[in-house]
């Protein structure tokens, strides 16, 4: 019996027919594919589940900035003041999303999730998720495999680099991991767990990858707290009930279709956008005399 | 399907994966390749790496590669201040020339009366590097496999003669790859394999006598270089 999965269809239909829950056929998959022992892999996700509440811990201790000046402490502005319009889940997963890409930009350990420019939105999830409804390894686990399993389709069938596919392809693959993890964590169903995932990459379709002087810092480090926000709310439609029109792999081939799409300058080459606003140009202007 | 290990991952010091994690597996490649004491090592850095070095600490995951520290080694942060304690001298040249690859370094090394290895090396992204050229022969050693490069003679049965000493060994090939410059002149052969090779079959594949010489290469996390 065979749990290797290439798209979500697959990893619905094995999860339907042997009546197991996503993160399970993820960890299945993973024994089958690598030979390891589930105690060897359960282990390495937990260690990576530590660093991400580590670099949590990190973000929002460290008051620094970065070596550009162009970011870090306003995790901790976040810390200290008081939300008026979100909950305090929601506004917990910006502050932490933040708080580890301004850790990343620091040079703090992180873990590339699925990559170092997009490494807040799901452990910032996560870890708000997790402290807010006091949740044991177990439920992280579930968030874990269940991200992984989503992370892996799109990398294969799609792209997660901003270079190949701009933001939507890393923030955006980001979110969606980070939606169906939450679903997992709370115990959903697999339908919810890939109708969040849909409903996420489905809204952020288009971003574009313009980083001001090259650097994961403008606009990536708020983007993460952004995007960890708009997983949620992913979250919360597919748990409510409500369905993507649009079948969950079609979204990750139309990411993939757009981002290929989109012009070279708008790709991570920081040639267009906001990279090449006044400002922009004269942030990267600076740095270069550095 | 990767890994979702490769998918959630790698475990690494920020900011970038191709500027940072991928800049200190080059460094730690070139460490393990030098396999001398380094004195001094001058970085020409090409493309991309040349213009955004500082910001994404390119520098500091360079020299914490060359000291040994993994990708994932807080310590890189403060890589200039273990330098300047290891005495490890170190400078780095911006080149304004396109390199092979937007990200590419090339180390020049010096150890103990002036011994120097040139190895030039690139990152690919996500952390993978490729080093593809050690004292103006082109190489290809990834750091992901275990690897064997032999510098020999291009005559026949050179690759038989490796080959079947391997195939003794119960050592199974996974990749190969053969590159001559022109016929019966210098060629390289390139050997992954799925397990280590002991020192002895080494020995043997040394002593033929169309090598010149041969390097063999853990996969760089496994490679102990302190």
């Amino acid at each position: 019996m065979s749990y290797l999965y290439d798209t979500l269809a697959d990893l619905m239909h094995l999860s339907e027919t042997h009546e197991l829950p996503v993160w399970e056929i993820v960890i299945r998959a993973e024994m089958e594919s690598t030979g390891e022992t589930r105690e060897a892999i359960e282990g390495e996700a937990l260690r990576r589940v530590q660093i991400f509440k580590d670099s949590v811990v990190n973000g929002v201790e460290d008051r620094k900035r970065t070596m550009s000046g162009m970011s870090g402490g306003q995790a901790h502005v976040l810390l200290e003041h008081t939300p008026r319009l979100l909950s305090p889940v929601a506004y917990k997963a910006l502050t932490y999303a933040i708080a580890v890409n301004e850790a990343n930009a620091k040079m703090f350990r992180v873990v590339a999730c699925p990559t170092a420019g997009s490494c807040g939105v799901m452990p910032g999830c996560m870890c708000a998720v997790g402290e807010e409804f006091e949740m044991d390894d177990a439920a992280f686990l579930r968030g874990f495999f269940t991200g992984a399993g989503i992370g892996n389709v799109i990398t294969n069938q799609a792209c997660v680099a901003g270079a190949v596919g701009g933001c939507q392809a890393e923030v955006g693959s980001a979110a969606a991991m980070a939606a169906g993890a939450i679903v997992a964590m709370l115990e959903g169903t697999t339908k919810q767990v890939m109708n969040a995932v849909a409903l996420c990459l489905k809204n952020v379709l288009g971003l574009v990858c313009d980083p001001v002087a090259g650097l994961v810092e403008v606009p990536c480090v708020k983007r993460n707290g952004v995007y960890a926000v708009h997983a949620f709310s992913a979250a919360e439609m597919a748990m409510a009930g409500l369905i993507s029109q649009i079948p969950v792999d079609e979204v990750i081939e139309a990411m993939n279709r757009i981002g290929r799409a989109l012009p070279s300058s708008l790709r991570e080459t920081s040639e267009g956008g906001l990279a090449t606003t006044e400002t922009g140009r004269r942030i990267a202007a600076q740095l270069q005399d550095m | 399907m990767s890994s979702v290990f490769e998918i959630i991952g790698p475990v690494m010091i920020g900011p970038s994966s191709s500027h940072t994690a991928g800049a200190a597996r080059l460094g730690k490649m070139a460490r393990y390749i030098f396999k001398e004491h380094i004195e001094r090592v001058d970085l020409t850095l090409f493309g991309s790496f040349a213009k955004t070095y500082k910001g994404h600490g390119t520098d500091r995951a360079l020299v914490g590669g060359l000291l040994g520290f993994d990708a994932e080694d807080e310590r890189i942060r403060d890589a200039f201040k273990a330098a300047a304690k290891g005495n490890l001298q170190y400078q780095f040249i911006e080149s304004s020339e396109e390199g092979g690859h937007p990200n590419e370094v090339r180390f020049d090394l010096y150890g103990k009366n002036d011994y120097h290895m040139s190895i030039v090396g690139r990152s690919l992204g996500g952390g993978r590097i490729l080093v593809t050229n050690v004292n103006a022969l082109d190489v290809e050693i990834s750091g992901e496999d275990y690897t064997i490069l032999t510098f020999h003679h291009d005559c026949p049965g050179v690759i038989a003669a490796v080959t079947s000493l391997l195939g003794r060994a119960d050592v199974n090939i996974s990749t190969m790859k053969v590159f001559r410059k022109r016929k019966h002149c210098e060629a390289v052969m390139l050997i992954n394999t799925d397990s280590p090779v002991e020192a002895s079959v080494m020995n043997e594949i040394q002593k033929n006598k169309d090598i010149s010489s041969v390097m063999y290469f853990e996969p760089l996390e496994k490679a102990v270089t302190e």
